[in-house]
């Protein structure tokens, strides 16, 4: 057991690497280099001296007129080393003082959706595999296909509508105006609660519609195997004989494709985090992209990246502590 | 007795389970039928031998006809399809023609009433006069039931180059003859008053074949690394599905977002086009390539891939006298399942402002439109493009969902 | 009633009767029909069977896949999968009411719930010799009644020793929690009891063996496992379905001398159903064969093989291979193929594949006594011998 949690750690780092690479190539990738923009951007204020002196200086803390490999290690080593993501252009501030908030955010709204989806999904899909092609299971498997087939963002958009045209409210962001910038209070976290609901439905209907298709199927492979049948024929009542057998099989493959689904949550909250404009890593990575604030960009991408590797990990985990076959593989 | 007892059991198991399989299936509930039976009534001995003549494709077919939700699906797509094919005729109008005086004009009803209140065959809409509230100062139109002009097919109007190539100016509806001026918004117009039937018309060609041509590129990519790594295993196989695991694990949007930022912004709207359909395939062939190479892998084993072989074909021969019609329907189920993703991903994409920009016209371009909610709340028609995104995903779900309870006609 | 009722009522009234004085009836099966409603048609899996179980004694089924002998044994636990359903006959389960008020308190004091569910009338009556008679067939699937049988007076086990275990539990858990469900003892009491259990069987170590999951025990061990399992509440009736098949014949023959020693130190009827005519010739007492959902023939074991009445007994016992014939020639099969479930064959169903059919004569055979204990349902036994 501790054996392979090891190995299935170690494993994992170079996938670390790998995104940390993809990442520095974003960061790459826009035509002209981020020096140049920084400098015409200086100049624009008038102020060239200043600004020639602060291109030498920036020029040698990234390495910018060396080799990309330096380049690279340089930027890494500064993340890894001092937990500097670099500078932000647009915001004449260090990335590392932006992103953080942001990615509390995104971090608490995500996982909050995944236990909202898996609390919906489990029970949801248990009960349609059970009662299989009863009108209750067409109607969660047409919610289903209907929750997969709208995007996010026009579930945010028609709920912003909605809620303004009818009800006069504005159920973006996550304070009302008056907690904005206030102090924390019961009433800034009984007003986090009003609005943090709404991206966390958005998101999760997305991701729930998957999961119970999952649940559904895995499930549904499992009901007539014989073990199953066994149990029913030594005298087990027969909730507790589905909760107790072929769920807790269905689970784990469900687990595992759990990990998977982080990807798709973070992509939901990207875009709805955008429509809302929530202050998470979403409506910051599109500014980020669109004036080509590259290190701020990078840094998001790095850190989300980061953040679904490391799901995966522990859904694998999980995994293995779950079943057996696994852990005594 | 005992040598006896364990021959007669070899005997009996090869004439396995043949009622015990119905039952089974009958025990799941399953709706659908014994893959043995056609699905119509027959008197079962004439149907029994039909089944066992059809072919394989034909099973399929019998079986992809029981999923009516899938039939109904596949005829929604052929009808997205070709009203795409034919944009510039099926369009009223010059999806770019603007006209100031009807500005955010919401859908205009059809009616079978004329002026006068008698009943037409022909329908026809009525004319809009504009008004301007005294107080707010905001511009709204009044139906004028006073007057009412019918609509006419196959009319004269905007000038258009039929896939470039062709001028015409016949338009499948319209006002037609002096009345091609008159407002004629059977969805409403934007904030230019250009009319938005057309613009979602016209926004169907680039949105629909962005998810083929994108998905296209990913077969070709998952197929090529997919079969690489099913056929042969080994070292390919486990360097190929470490790219796959890894590329899986990535956030698909904000990488997306990243790359299509990285489109210099001076190309052309073509490009771009093209660029977003590339950057679109290079993640999403990793799903193709997990199936065919699953596909591949149970195959290998197959007992009429070994018999093939014994038989001396040769590998190519295999591949694609012996193994490619069973995993074909699979992957064309896979890949209708794919199209979908694309769609949606261009969308949203183009929705941030980080896919194709005007003047280039697609569903998500369209619904940039729709960012402000004060405009939504106003003009809630703006978010129509997004509705026609629904019906063309969902249809393409549930012709996926069809085409792969079919794709395997001798399971279950 | 129909006809084949009348004729139902001589055989059982005569002849189960007068055995009665030597055997104690267990378990009578009367007129059982199971029919699947699907939307292709009916599948009449079981279609008027009827048959008795005597303490003690083994019952062995045989027939080709699909004659109806699995679902005979669902219906008897009355866990027919979903579109199955018991649409007529009785299944009468004869209880000692020793044994329920000594061996499970549970199960007497449910004896009265479920006649309380089913008003006046009730599944069950208690006879003068303290033998409660319970109608399966009149239970709630789903109810406390069916489910205080299952596992612990009538267990069942089947082929695949693979997948009959939970993958992801211990074995210990599953027989832990069966023996507390059905009798009165602690945790720990049941997994001493489970652990008895389990060295009984034969398998090696069992003090830690109950701690495994399948996955880590072998074949033959697993089938010993669920063996163990299914008897862990020391039924009265063992069902057998296709025990061995997956097994090897090592294995297989292991198997079934260990069947044969629990079945004397437990005292428990074995209803054994299988395809495997060397198995049945081994195990069972007498032997029932089965076609297309009805019994064809049933007789003690010695006079089915040496005596065998109906053709498709013959035809069953002529495909045997046997050692010493003389090699080259092709093994014997039954002509024709099983029909198809949902158009099965009107009068005798077998008529289809006989040899011996004359229309006219073989409309609706009855099923007749042949011999002692010996019935066949085939109208031309006399010219056939």
């Amino acid at each position: 057991m501790l054996q392979y949690f090891i190995r299935r750690i170690l494993l994992a780092i170079p996938t670390l690497f790998a995104i940390s690479l993809v990442s520095f190539v974003l960061i790459q990738l826009p035509p002209g280099d981020f020096l140049t923009s920084y400098a015409a951007l200086l100049a624009q204020q008038g102020d060239s001296t200043i600004a020639g002196q602060q291109l030498v200086a920036l020029q040698n803390a990234y390495g910018l007129n060396q080799p990309v490999y330096v380049q690279y290690w340089k930027w890494i080593s500064n993340i890894l080393l001092h937990g500097d993501f670099g500078q932000s252009l647009e915001w004449h501030l260090p990335v590392s003082t932006l992103i953080w908030n942001s990615m509390g955010v995104t971090l608490a709204l995500t996982v909050s959706t995944l236990l909202f989806t898996w609390l919906l999904a489990i029970p949801i899909g248990v009960f349609s595999a059970t009662h299989q092609y009863s009108p209750m299971d067409y109607v969660f498997t047409f919610l289903g296909f209907i929750g997969l087939a709208i995007p996010g963002f026009m579930i945010a958009l028609v709920l912003l509508w909605v809620s303004f045209r009818y009800l006069g409210m504005d159920v973006g962001g996550l304070f009302s105006r008056q907690y904005q910038n206030a102090p924390w209070s019961v009433g800034k976290v009984i007003d986090l609660l009003k609005h943090f609901w709404v991206p966390l439905v958005i998101i999760g209907l997305e991701g729930t519609a998957g999961l119970i298709r999952t649940m559904r199927a895995n499930l549904l492979d499992e009901l007539h195997k014989p073990y199953v049948i066994f149990a029913r024929a030594r005298g087990l009542d027969e909730r507790k004989l589905t909760w107790e057998y072929p769920v807790r099989v269905a689970l784990n493959p469900f687990v595992s494709s759990a990990g998977f689904s982080l990807p798709g949550l973070i992509n939901g909250a990207t875009i709805v985090g955008i429509v809302l404009s929530l202050p998470m890593h979403g409506p910051m990575l599109l500014r980020a992209l669109l004036s080509q604030d590259m290190y701020l960009a990078g840094a998001f991408i790095l850190l989300i990246g980061a953040l679904t590797v490391i799901g995966v990990l522990i859904s694998d985990l999980v995994l293995a502590w779950l079943d057996p076959r696994i852990r005594y593989a | 007795m005992r040598q006896d007892a364990s021959s007669v059991r070899q005997d009996a198991t090869s004439v396995r389970d043949n009622m015990d399989s119905i039952v089974e299936e009958g025990a799941r509930g399953q709706g659908a039928l014994d893959p043995q039976e056609p699905p119509v009534a027959e008197t079962p001995a004439a149907a029994k031998t039909k089944v066992s003549v059809a072919s394989q494709w034909q099973l399929m077919r019998w079986r992809f006809g029981k999923h009516k939700l899938a039939v109904v699906s596949l005829w929604v797509i052929v009808f997205f399809y070709l009203v795409a094919l034919f944009v510039e005729v099926i369009a009223p109008a010059d999806p770019n023609k603007t006209n100031e005086d009807y500005k955010y004009v919401s859908p205009m009803p059809i009616s079978f009433f004329d002026q006068n209140g008698h009943f037409s065959l022909r329908p026809g809409v009525y004319a809009l006069t504009l008004k301007r509230n005294p107080e707010t100062l905001r511009v709204s139109y009044v139906v004028d039931k006073s007057q009412w002009t019918p609509i006419h097919f196959f009319v004269r109007g905007d000038t258009y180059k039929f896939w470039n190539l062709w001028k015409g100016d016949r338009h499948l509806i319209g006002l037609g003859g002096k009345s091609t001026d008159a407002p004629f918004y059977l969805l409403g117009s934007d904030r230019l008053g250009r009319d938005m039937l057309s613009r979602i018309v016209y926004g169907a060609r680039i949105s629909l074949s962005i998810g083929l041509i994108s998905v296209f590129l990913s077969v070709i990519l998952g197929i090529a690394l997919g079969g690489v790594s099913g056929y042969y295993g080994g070292m390919a196989d486990t360097a190929i599905q470490r790219t796959i695991e890894f590329i899986r694990s990535l956030p698909t949007i904000p990488i997306w977002m990243a790359l299509a930022a990285a489109l210099p912004p001076g190309w052309s709207p073509l490009k771009v086009y093209f660029g977003i359909t590339v950057i679109l395939s290079l993640i999403g062939w990793t799903g193709l390539a997990r199936v065919v190479r699953g596909r591949f892998l149970a195959m290998r084993e197959e007992d009429f891939v070994m018999a093939a072989r014994f038989c001396g074909a040769s590998e190519a021969r295999i591949i694609f006298r012996h193994m490619a019609p069973s995993f074909l329907s699979h992957i064309i189920a896979s890949l209708t399942l794919a199209i979908p993703g694309v769609i949606l991903a261009e969308t949203s994409l183009s929705f941030l402002g980080l896919g194709l920009r005007p003047p280039e016209i697609s569903w998500g371009v369209l619904l940039q439109e729709a960012q402000n909610i004060q405009t939504v709340a106003l003009s809630p028609w703006l978010l129509l493009p997004g509705v026609a995104v629904i019906i063309v995903v969902l249809a393409f779900n549930f012709l996926g969902d069809g085409l792969r309870d079919a794709a395997d006609p001798y399971s279950r | 009633m129909t006809a084949g009722n009348v004729n139902l009522e001589s055989q059982f009234g005569a002849g189960a009767g007068i055995q009665r004085d030597q055997r104690e009836l267990l378990l009578e099966v009367r007129n059982l029909k199971t029919y699947f409603k699907l939307d292709e048609g009916t599948v009449r899996a079981v279609d008027g069977v009827s048959y008795n179980l005597y303490r003690g004694r083994t019952l062995g089924i045989v027939g080709e896949s699909g004659c109806g002998k699995s679902v005979t044994a669902q219906s008897i636990l009355r866990i027919v999968p979903s579109p199955g359903q018991i649409v007529d006959g009785e299944i009468i389960y004869h209880r000692r009411q020793r044994e329920s008020a000594g061996q499970s308190v549970a199960t007497s004091a449910n004896g009265g719930g479920f006649r309380g569910r089913f008003g006046g009338r009730g599944p069950s009556r208690v006879a003068a010799d303290g033998v409660e008679q319970i109608d399966l067939t009149t239970l709630n699937p789903r109810g406390q009644a069916i489910r205080d049988i299952r596992g612990n007076e009538i267990a069942l086990i089947f082929q695949e020793p693979m997948s009959s275990l939970s993958p992801v539990h211990t074995v210990g858990h599953q027989m832990i929690q069966t023996i507390v469900l059905h009798q009165k003892v602690s945790k720990e009491e049941a997994r001493e009891r489970g652990i008895e259990m389990l060295a009984r069987v034969g398998i090696p170590r069992p003090r830690e063996a109950i701690d495994r999951y399948s996955h880590q025990l072998s074949g033959g061990q697993r089938q010993r496992a669920v063996i163990a399992l299914a008897l862990s509440c020391k039924p009265s009736l063992l069902i057998a379905d296709e025990p061995t098949t997956a097994l090897d014949v090592t294995t297989e023959a292991q198997i079934l001398e260990l069947m044969k020693e629990l079945q004397r130190d437990l005292g428990m009827a074995i209803q054994i159903i299988t395809h495997n005519l060397g198995v049945v010739a081994e195990m069972a007492d007498d032997i029932m064969v089965m076609y297309l959902g009805k019994e064809v023939e049933q007789a003690p074991v010695e006079e089915l093989f040496h005596n065998p009445k109906h053709p498709y007994t013959k035809a069953l016992l002529r495909s045997i291979p046997r050692l010493g014939r003389k090699t080259g020639r092709r093994l014997e099969s039954i002509e024709g193929m099983v029909p198809d479930p949902f158009s099965i064959p009107a009068g005798c169903t077998f008529h289809t594949r006989c040899p011996f059919y004359k229309p006219g004569i073989c409309d609706d055979p009855q099923y007749v006594q042949v011999g002692p204990n010996h019935w066949a349902r085939c109208a031309r036994t006399k010219e056939i011998s």
